[in-house]
Order: C-alpha cells, then structure tokens, then sequence
C-alpha cells in the first residue's frame, strides 16, 4: 500500500468516528442533565427513536433538513415531558418506565413508518459544510472541520454545559435536586419544575440525536435504527462519570471503535460481519465493569421526590 | 388480589387500549372493528384458542424468570437474548446426538436450554453483584450480542445443510430428530406439552418463591439488600442465583419453541416474547400465579393484533404501542395502590389552582 491511500484510510477513519461519536454525545449530555436532577431516564432509546423518525418524516415531506431537525427536537422534548410526568409527577418507577418509554418509541416510529411512508425511501438529508479557512487545511481539515453542522453543535455543547452546570445558579440548583432534593425545596425551589426542565431538555438533545442518524448520517429509517445506541449513551453518562468532558472523551472512543469495525468492513478485511456488529455492544459493558465501583452518582438518582419524607 | 388493585389493573388496560384506539383512528381504520377482531379472535375457534396458548407458552415461562428477578431487585430486560441463547443450545445439542434413544435425548436438550439460558442470565447477574454494573443496561447489552451470536450460529455453522444444497440459504437448522418432539396436545395444532410444562413450572417457581428459605432469601434482598446483609444473607449470591434462574426460565422458553412449535432454530424465532413477558409480569403484579391469566391475556393481545392487522390494515408495532402504554399506565398507577391519599391531595391542589383563577 502506498503512503498517500493509508494516509488517506486514517482520515478516513478518523472522520467517520468524529460523525459517528455525535448522536451518542448529544444523546448521553441530555441524559447527563436528567440524572444530575436525580432522575435515571431509561427511555432514552425510545425518544431517540421517535426523534429518528420525526426528523426523517418530516424531512421527507418538506425537503427541508432543518424542519425536520426541529420536529424531532420537538418530538424529543415531548417524550421528555411524558417521561416527566410519569416518574416525577407520578412518582413511577424510573427503571420501569423507562422501559416502558422505550418500547412506546419504538412501536410508535414503527407503527408511523408504516402508516406514513412504508418501503424505503430516501431523503436528501443533510450536507457537510466545510468551515472556510479551517476546513482547507491539509490532513486536518478533512478530519475536524468539514461535516455537517450538527457535528459542530454537539462538540460546543460539551463547554457549554459544563459552564451552565459548574458556573451559573441554574446549573448549581440542578446539581442539588440531584443531591439533596430537600434542601433545594427548602431554598423555595421547586423540585418538580427543575426535573421537568431537565428531562424536557434531555429528551430535545436526544432527539436530535435520533434525527442525526436519519436526517445526516444514513438519509433513510428503518425499523429499530438507534440498535441500542440510546442504552449505550445511558452507559457514557456513568462511564464519564456525569461530567460532559468525560462523556466527550467516552463518546470520541466508543466511536473510534465503531468507525475502525465499519472501515474494517470496508476494506473488505476477512472478518464475520456479525462480531462486527457484536463489538461495541461488548466494549459497553466492558467499560460499564471499569467504570462501576468507582464512581458517585448523584446522591437522589432514581428516587422520586416526596416532600417530608426522607430521602 | 384485592378489589382496589384489580380496577386500577383494569383501567390502566382500558387506559392503553384507548389510547391505542387513537391511534387506530389515524391509521384511517375503524377502531371498534380492529378491537372486535383483536378481542373475540383468539376465542372464536380452536385455532384461535390454541394459538393463544403457543403465544401463552413463552411469556409464561420467561415472564416467570423475570418475576424471580424482578423480586430480587434485579431489573431484568434481557429476557429475548435469553431466549434465542437456551433456543440456540438445546438445538444444536439435538443436532450434535440424533441417534441418541429420546428417554436420554430429551432431558438433555431441555437441560442444553435450561443451563444455556442461566449460564448467559447469570452473566449480568454477577457483573451487578460484583461489580454493581446497572442490570438494565447490561441486559440489553447481552440481548444484542445474543441476537448476533444466534444468527452467526444459524448462518454458519448450524444452517440446514439442504439450505446450502439447494442454494436457497435461508438461516435455519435442520430439523431436529423427532424423538425430542415435543408432543402436540391437540392433534393438527401447534400447541404442545410445553404448555403444561409452563403451567407446573409456574407453580414450582410459586412454592420456591414463597414457601422456602431460598425463596424467602431472595425476596429479602429485593425488599431490602442493606438489611438482608445484616441479616446474614449473602447479598451478591442471591442476585446472581436470581439471574441465573431467570436465564434459565427463558432459556427454556426458547427450548419449547424449537422442540414443540418449529422443529428447528429459525430466524425470528422469538418475535419480542422477551419484552412482551415483562409486561405480562408487571401486569400480573409479579406473582408466580397472577402471571398464568395475564400472560394468557397478552398471548391473546398479541394474536388478535396479528388477526387484526389481516381484517383491517393495521401494522403489528400497535402491539408495541399499546404494550408500552400498558407498562406506563402499570406502573403510573402503582401510586395509586400505595399511596391512595394522594389522589386526594392532587384533587384538593387542583381545585384550588383552578380556585384562584376564577
């Protein structure tokens, strides 16, 4: 092999894993939101789903890519407020409803792709944009400056959350219904208010997240897109340990492993599709084994607010 | 079961079931013909009588296994990867000895299945007693990487030789010896023993649960594994004992589908019976013997939804739909069966909201 092609593969490769570690990023800083407030969101994969198909359908129907990122901010951001509802106002079962959320989503986008579109039908989908000057920078510039925007949108929100969480009143009261749920009623803040805030924002980054698989990555829906890509988020936000740097850093390497299997198969490299496929899903729970026993959650994660009861 | 517990099971069903009928509606269908279908199909001949029990069979058995878990405190989802590893094995045993005389063949395969099925539960339930990694996502970890193993195995390795004969490689063992079959108790149905095996199995999991030491070991650490550890139970034991016979439940689950429904391991072959069980066990209030009528229930909720998507044109995935709404109705409702004043307070703030506005 020539120097230029395995120079070429290397950015290749390095490209794919910078566009493949954005939905899992977006997807794993909302659900870092919902249980920094103390609430484990487990419907993720089914708000990723409905934001998969919301983005893809309504792109379809309107040829406009940004209209359909909306809808599944939109779609994301509901599904946030019925998970809301259920576990904060309801006081469920987190686990459980979540599960309960998932299996919604994925009926509900399985269920609409065939009511609405049915068979495959591709759509124009979102295109790259070289940033001018960065962009045209050798090596470099291939690699980091010339997707599409999204990409660009999810790695700024990893500064950017960290600066609301860690450096504004918002982001410290949103740490401490995590923590102490009744110290935070006591200031006169209301729990429920700033669960319901988090999980509705959780759910829009999730369905942008959704959408980013259909409306930029593949330009198509099929039934079940996300594979459990909104568990392995679940499993990023426990492996960065609720920080959005170490979610960043979890992201970037689970999508470098992803990006080596597909060029893998491309290169057309003698290796049974099906481990392919297997791998990440084996790199989740290795990484669940590293990085359990080592860290603190949130002290209130998982348990529903009630006022004058003990936490 | 009490009467307060009964009517708020009812109305979460009703609840799903009309939120369903919306959607319904959108698909330009007629709710109240597709409900008449869904309903009164599966009783309405002895085709759909004994199809409602073939779908029966695998909920009752997996969702017995995730009852034993769930009442351990471990939140199990990985029910479907459980099924296709305990399918996978007892088949390809069944493969690997077919001269074997049935008497010694049969225990065998079921054990292929059974201790497959554990060995794969037990892997998640030793990651959390040890290494506290979350069940939930570990489970559904393992559910993808059976589905892959399950189809590597039927595309490789295991496919039907005459697939490859002829060319038409469809993934999917042979048949296995018909010595293992599993005896059909209706003759011309596909309903088999493997439903009175269910059934006993659902009364020996009820005894274990509630009327031995092991059983009353596990529902403690459910209840509480702090004060179990005190009481001396050994706390990381009991989990992974919990996984492993939910594994194994399902595994055999699996094992009734290959020896007394197809005859083979074949793609599809569990269709979401992992997922559908734990609504079933949820809605059964996770009780070995509330689980026979509530996944009698669903066996028929999925059947009718099969009749109703060929009398009206509705998609399957109104299953998945109207499954969801039921587990978040369920557990919605849960607040209601504890804590019944609270319904009270919300009505009184209501009323006072809507007080102060007018």
């Amino acid at each position: 092999m020539t120097e230029g092609l395995e120079q070429g593969i290397l950015i290749g490769m390095i490209a794919t894993g910078i566009r493949l570690a954005t939905p899992y990023l977006l997807a794993a800083l909302g659900e870092m939101l919902s249980q920094r407030s103390g609430v484990f969101n487990l419907g993720l994969e089914g708000i990723m789903l409905m934001g998969a198909f919301s983005g893809f359908y309504i792109t379809y129907v309107s040829q406009s890519p940004l209209l359909g990122l909306l809808a599944a901010i939109v779609t994301g951001g509901l599904m946030g407020m019925l998970m809301a509802f259920v576990s904060v106002t309801l006081q469920a079962e987190q686990g459980i409803s979540g599960i309960g959320l998932s299996m919604l989503g994925w009926g509900l986008s399985g269920l609409f792709f065939r009511l609405y579109v049915d068979g495959i039908q591709s759509i124009a989908g979102l295109k790259a944009w070289k940033i001018p000057g960065l962009g045209d920078i050798p090596i470099i510039g291939p690699m980091f400056f010339s997707h599409h925007f999204i990409v660009y949108f999810a790695f700024l929100l990893v500064p950017l959350l960290w600066f609301v969480l860690f450096r504004t009143t918002w982001g410290l009261s949103v740490r401490a219904v995590g923590m102490t749920p009744q110290a935070v009623d006591t200031m006169g803040v209301s729990v429920s208010g700033l669960r319901y805030q988090c999980l509705i924002l959780g759910g829009m980054l999730a369905g942008l997240a959704g959408a980013t698989l259909t409306v930029a990555n593949t330009h198509m829906f099929a039934d079940n897109i996300t594979a459990g890509r909104g568990f392995i988020a679940i499993a990023l936000v426990y492996f960065g340990r609720w920080s959005p740097w170490g979610i960043l850093a979890g992201s970037l390497l689970f999508s470098m492993a992803d990006s080596f299997q597909l060029w893998v198969q491309v290169l057309g490299i003698n290796f049974p599709y099906e481990m392919a496929v297997m791998l990440p899903y084996i790199v989740t729970i290795i990484a669940l084994m590293i990085s359990f026993g080592r860290v603190w959650p949130p002290a209130a994660l998982g348990k529903p607010y009630e006022r004058g009861v003990r936490g | 079961m009490k009467g307060r517990t009964f009517f708020v099971l009812l109305a979460a069903l009703v609840g799903a079931l009309a939120i369903g009928a919306l959607f319904i509606l959108l698909a330009k269908s007629d709710p109240i013909r597709a409900y008449k279908v869904m309903l009164t199909g599966p009783f309405s001949s002895s085709f759909g009588f004994t199809e409602t029990l073939v779908r029966t069979t695998p909920l009752l058995l997996t969702g017995l296994g995730i009852i034993i878990s769930f009442r351990c405190g471990v939140l199990n989802i990985g029910g479907e990867g459980q099924i296709l590893i305990g399918a996978i094995a007892s088949a390809g045993v069944a493969l690997a000895m077919p001269n074997l005389p049935g008497v010694v063949l049969f225990p065998l395969v079921l054990l292929a299945g059974a201790l497959a099925g554990g060995l794969w539960g037990a892997i998640a339930g030793v990651l959390k007693a040890r290494l506290n990694v979350n069940e939930i996502l570990s489970t559904v970890m393992l559910n993808q990487i059976a589905a892959q193993l399950y189809l590597l195995l039927i595309r490789g390795i295991l496919i039907d030789p005459q697939e490859v004969t002829y060319g038409t490689g469809v993934p999917q063992t042979a048949l296995v010896t018909d010595v293992v079959w599993m005896t059909r108790l209706i003759p011309g149905s596909r309903l088999s023993t493997g439903f009175i095996l269910a059934i006993v199995l659902a009364i020996a999991v009820y005894y274990l649960l509630m009327h031995t030491t092991i059983g009353y070991r596990l529902r403690a650490v459910g209840a509480g594994p702090q004060a179990a550890r005190y009481a001396g139970i050994n706390v990381p034991f009991y989990m992974a004992l919990s996984m492993f016979l939910a594994g194994a439940l399902a595994g055999l689950a699996g094992t009734v589908e290959v020896l007394g429904v197809h005859h083979r391991a074949l793609e599809d072959i569990s269709a979401g019976y992992g997922f559908s069980a734990i609504v079933a066990a949820l809605f059964g209030r996770l009780h070995p013997i509330g689980i026979i009528p509530a996944s009698m229930l669903f066996g028929a909720l999925i059947l009718g939804a099969d009749m109703m998507q060929r009398a009206v044109s509705i998609p399957a995935a109104i299953v998945m739909v109207i499954q969801g709404f039921v587990i978040l109705f369920v557990v919605a409702s849960d607040v209601f069966i504890r804590r019944p004043e609270l319904f009270g307070q919300w009505k009184s703030k209501w009323s006072r909201r809507s007080g102060e506005v007018s």
